[in-house]
């Protein structure tokens, strides 16, 4: 790929650091990453890939913005309320990065297109709000082996963890989802703004390193912080013998699309 | 995965270890106390890791701590979209 003056220019703290160069920053500009969601931690991680120059960057989403959202989701604005989210954060990343190619996908991602979607994609960040859809992309991307980046935020909390194949997917740690409405999300928790952030960026660095291959990806860790107290956190795992999915004896093998919670159902249906 | 630990002195304290920092016993306990023991309200929120090894919700009555374990509570965080 040959780069354009502009191009060397924009691209140039990328191309100055020595784990980079002008041949990492080639492989971010040929790389393909998927974000699931474009909320709060769809939302800095969509403009931290488009801003690397991320070749092309899928979204998918079905919902459309609302006034409760700006507080932290800041690739939309005031003015996109009421409009898809897909919609208003591929308007900002070809504001911030025309070289960037954003495919949109206004829908859910289920057990059904899951697997189509994703095939096309280098790199799946888990940007969504519940667990019937984490477990989904885990499930889904450990059967087709394909990386990906798992992130979860809550009230100050945040926790990360990324997975390829070979390495501790999030069903060894997390076997099955908890019950409906045991575990409550950010719509009925409440989320630090900035803590969405904190989270998004890790795993916009996290895609960036492996697209690059520099340093040592959060494999075979669980990153979480607190907020409050700033304390940061790894804990060591491994692959599980015993995992559901990507164990010895799988009993997930094919996509299951679990119940989601009540309360999301009907927060989803006020859109 | 053996279900049952046998602790290293059953009347002496014993050291474990929870989400990383040290914790000291005053007798034997198995996980299921353990988690009693550290408050967690919500084990339906926690998934549970004995010595980086996932644990399953009923082995949690019969597994019981020895010296030198570590136990980390691993949190289920959902949020990230909405």
């Amino acid at each position: 790929m040959d780069f354009s003056e502009d191009q060397i220019i924009r691209y140039s703290r990328h191309i100055l650091l020595q784990d980079v160069g002008v041949e990492g920053q080639e492989k971010i500009s040929n790389g393909k990453v998927l974000v699931v969601g474009a909320g709060g931690l769809g939302a800095p991680v969509a403009f931290y890939l488009a801003a690397a120059g991320v070749g092309t960057i899928g979204i998918i989403d079905g919902d459309v913005v609302d006034l409760s959202n700006l507080q932290r989701q800041i690739i939309h604005f005031t003015e996109d309320v009421n409009k898809p989210k897909v919609i208003s954060a591929k308007e900002k990343i070809n504001r911030l990065n025309p070289d960037v190619n954003v495919i949109t996908y206004q829908e859910l991602l289920t057990s059904e297109n899951a697997l189509a979607i994703i095939e096309d994609y280098d790199f799946i960040v888990d940007g969504t709000d519940n667990f019937p859809v984490k477990f989904l992309i885990n499930d889904a991307c450990v059967i087709a082996g394909k990386p990906f980046s798992h992130g979860g935020i809550l009230r100050f909390d945040g926790q990360t963890m990324t997975y390829v194949p070979g390495t501790a997917c999030y069903r060894c740690l997390f076997h099955s989802p908890p019950p409906p409405n045991a575990v409550p999300t950010c719509s009925q928790a409440g989320v630090l703004g900035a803590v969405a952030g904190m989270l998004g960026t890790i795993q916009a660095a996290e895609t960036l390193k492996y697209l690059t291959g520099v340093g040592e990806l959060l494999t075979n860790r669980l990153l979480s912080f607190n907020a409050k107290t700033m304390d940061f956190r790894t804990v060591g795992t491994r692959p599980s013998a015993k995992c559901p999915v990507c164990g010895s004896h799988p009993t997930v093998t094919q996509l299951i699309d679990y119940e989601q919670a009540v309360c999301d159902i009907s927060n989803r249906k006020k859109h | 995965m053996d279900k049952t630990h046998s602790a290293k002195s059953p009347s002496g304290d014993l050291g474990v270890t929870v989400n990383g920092k040290s914790q000291e016993l005053h007798k034997p306990v198995s996980l299921a106390e353990l988690i009693a023991l550290n408050n967690i309200t919500q084990p339906d929120m926690v998934s549970v890791q004995l010595n980086g090894e996932f644990v399953y919700k009923e082995d949690y009555a019969s597994i019981t701590l020895k010296d030198g374990d570590e136990v980390d509570f691993l949190y289920f965080m959902g949020g990230g979209n909405l």
